[in-house]
């Protein structure tokens, strides 16, 4: 398990209480969970994501993660309508674990309300809220 | 002073049985034809299936080697949290297979198996007794299927109030089939947080609970080992906006005859014979899990149910609000045999005594262990109890690695990751059935492998060392399941 301060939290995306990041854009944000998730759930062997055109409120279920550990729901940082999933990461899970904020996004989003975007954290209050 | 339970010895190898097989190899020698050839229906001919041909001591060495790779309750320890992997005394087996019982057809008509039906009754009234509950089914197959059942009468009920709901409670202290069982009955489970002291707070229960939701599905005690405190309480929230409680009763075995669930406010619990009452489990089994409910829910139970009239009993399958039936026949016969076998050997009073056994030797392991591991939350529990990695995540060394450790010491490891509300939770459920010197083994395991983890972490990192088959790759396994041998 990595030290607080050896995890990697990059400043271009916001994070989520429950551990996902949203990478903002105008419409197509991309979500995938963070660095400290992924570390947190140890080696990922399956991801279960919703299908395209789903629109979900924040804080709903997009889908699943399951490591050896356990299954563990993925929750929306903002509300929006799926607009792509990320096909890869059937074949390969693995790049959750590897690429959390690149090969490993997990759905890219239409937000729904820009200002739920804005009530994110960035990387100074995500780290603090992780005891860094 | 006992010499250690683990050690090394001559393991065999064995193939699967289509690498120890050679063409023409058979069980038995069957004479020359002195009969003219009959040929057969064409149609009915073909290849056949991929059988290997192999002779009687083929097949007799193959399984008494693989049996040979096994661990058991019967072999020691097995401190599988929330599985109660009690000891099963022989004597059951020996009532199972009475042949009255083991030899009656399914379909007898009831006058010609008054035995079995007269067994099924008075377990059910014993379950009863022992639970405080009023009438009980055994159709369900085992525990998973008991919550359906549990959950289908529950949604008879709103059913025929005449007003369904769409949600049901579920606290984050619950057992994992619980939101599936919910789910399939179409009700949207809400999840609740346990509160600081690893019970449910009947606030977090009053601000959820409203007319549209069915009840809530509460594990009791819950599966950090803990008695839901505050459950008289809960149960009034969900009853008065008429929603119904559900027990998943998983975790009998720390208040049989102790706790009346009807008098906590308990409408629905199913039990777990093959936990509880001492059964088989697993490849021993089939499970059981019968129901128990409230008198005013007795109309939803499944159907056939058994009746006495006189001395005599027949089924009824003639009560126009049951949901139906839950499975082919009456259940698992084999099974109830083997429970009543066990309460009737027990008594009521024994019964009694297995719960205050099974939670003084879970305390003792917490308190023993305390030091040494970190403890979720310390406070007296009640038949298992919960630690976590965290003392050990200094030193790198993780739940799973010591979990692997503990089998180089000759115990099967206990439950892990679960209950997710702990982080690296190591759950150990010692059950009664373990004298205080095994314990003492097998705390004395445990403390050697956090010292081990302080002093040599590697050894714990590369663990198991002295079992048959090294660290299995579990993520290769996950990521790229190999179903074909």
């Amino acid at each position: 398990m990595k030290e607080i301060d050896a995890l990697n939290l990059p400043e271009d995306v916001r994070y989520a209480e429950d551990h996902e990041w949203l990478r903002p854009s105008e419409d197509a944000a991309r979500i995938g969970i963070s660095d400290y998730a992924q570390d947190q759930l140890g080696d990922i062997v399956y991801v279960e994501l919703p299908a395209v055109g789903r629109r979900l409120t924040k804080g709903e279920e997009f889908g699943t993660v399951e490591s050896v550990k356990a299954v563990s729901s993925l929750y929306m940082p903002v509300g929006g309508e799926v607009t792509a999933v990320n096909e890869q990461l059937a074949e390969a899970p693995e790049l959750v674990n590897t690429d959390p904020y690149g090969q490993g996004w997990m759905i890219e989003v239409k937000v729904t309300d820009v200002a739920e975007v804005a009530a994110l954290m960035d990387r100074a209050a995500y780290l603090k809220a992780l005891g860094g | 002073m006992r010499a250690p339970l683990g050690t090394t010895g001559l393991i065999l190898n064995e193939p699967l049985l289509w690498e120890r097989g050679r063409p023409g190899r058979r069980g038995a020698s069957l004479p020359a034809a002195d009969v003219p050839p009959s040929p057969m229906d064409p149609e009915l001919c073909g290849d056949g299936p991929d059988f290997p041909d192999l002779s009687e001591v083929d097949l007799v060495r193959h399984f008494t080697r693989l049996s040979t790779w096994n661990y058991g309750v019967d072999t020691g320890f097995y401190p599988l949290g929330s599985c109660t992997m009690k000891y099963n005394p022989k004597t059951h087996e020996r009532q199972a297979a009475l042949k009255g019982f083991a030899a009656a057809h399914p379909l007898l008509p009831a006058p010609l198996c008054q035995g079995a039906l007269q067994l099924i009754w008075e377990l059910e009234r014993d379950l009863a007794a022992i639970t405080g509950m009023d009438a009980v089914s055994l159709q369900p197959a085992a525990g998973a299927h008991g919550e359906l059942t549990g959950m289908l009468v529950i949604h008879a009920h709103h059913q025929h109030q005449g007003h369904q709901r769409s949600k049901i409670i579920i606290p984050d202290t619950a057992h994992g089939t619980n939101p599936a069982s919910a789910a399939l009955c179409g009700y949207r489970p809400v999840a609740v947080a346990s509160g600081p002291e690893g019970v449910l707070e009947p606030s977090a229960i009053a601000a959820v609970m409203d007319e549209e939701t069915a009840g809530i599905m509460v594990t009791n005690p819950n599966t950090l080992g803990l008695f839901e405190t505050h459950i008289r309480e809960i149960a009034a929230i969900v009853h008065d906006k008429g929603g119904l409680v559900y027990a998943d009763g998983a975790n009998l075995n720390a208040v049989m005859g102790i706790v009346d669930m009807g008098a906590i406010g308990v409408d629905v619990i199913h039990l777990n014979l093959h936990k509880t009452f001492a059964t088989p489990h697993g490849g021993g089994g089939p499970g059981s899990g019968p129901i128990c409910v409230r008198r005013r829910l007795e109309p939803y139970l499944p159907v056939p149910r058994v009746a006495k009239a006189g001395e005599r009993f027949h089924l009824e399958a003639d009560r126009p609000l049951s949901i139906g039936r839950m499975g082919a026949f009456h259940g698992h016969f084999g099974v109830m045999v083997k429970a009543y076998s066990y309460i009737r050997s027990m008594g009521a009073d024994g019964l009694r005594r297995a719960s205050e056994l099974a939670v003084l030797n879970a305390n003792y392991v917490k308190e023993r262990l305390k030091k040494d591991f970190h403890l979720a939350y310390d406070r007296p529990c009640m038949h298992e109890c919960v630690f976590s990695d965290a003392d050990q995540a200094p030193f790198k060394v993780t739940t799973l690695d010591m979990a692997k450790r503990l089998m180089d010491y000759g115990f099967h490891p206990p439950t892990i990751y679960f209950p997710l509300v702990v982080h690296g939770a190591i759950m150990i459920e010692p059950t009664e059935t373990e004298s205080k010197a095994d314990l003492d083994c097998f705390v004395a395991a445990m403390q050697a492998i956090a010292e081990e983890a302080r002093t040599e972490p590697e050894t714990v990192h590369s663990a198991p060392h002295r079992t048959k088959v090294r660290r299995l790759d579990e993520v290769l396994a996950a990521r790229k399941p190999c179903l074909i041998g």
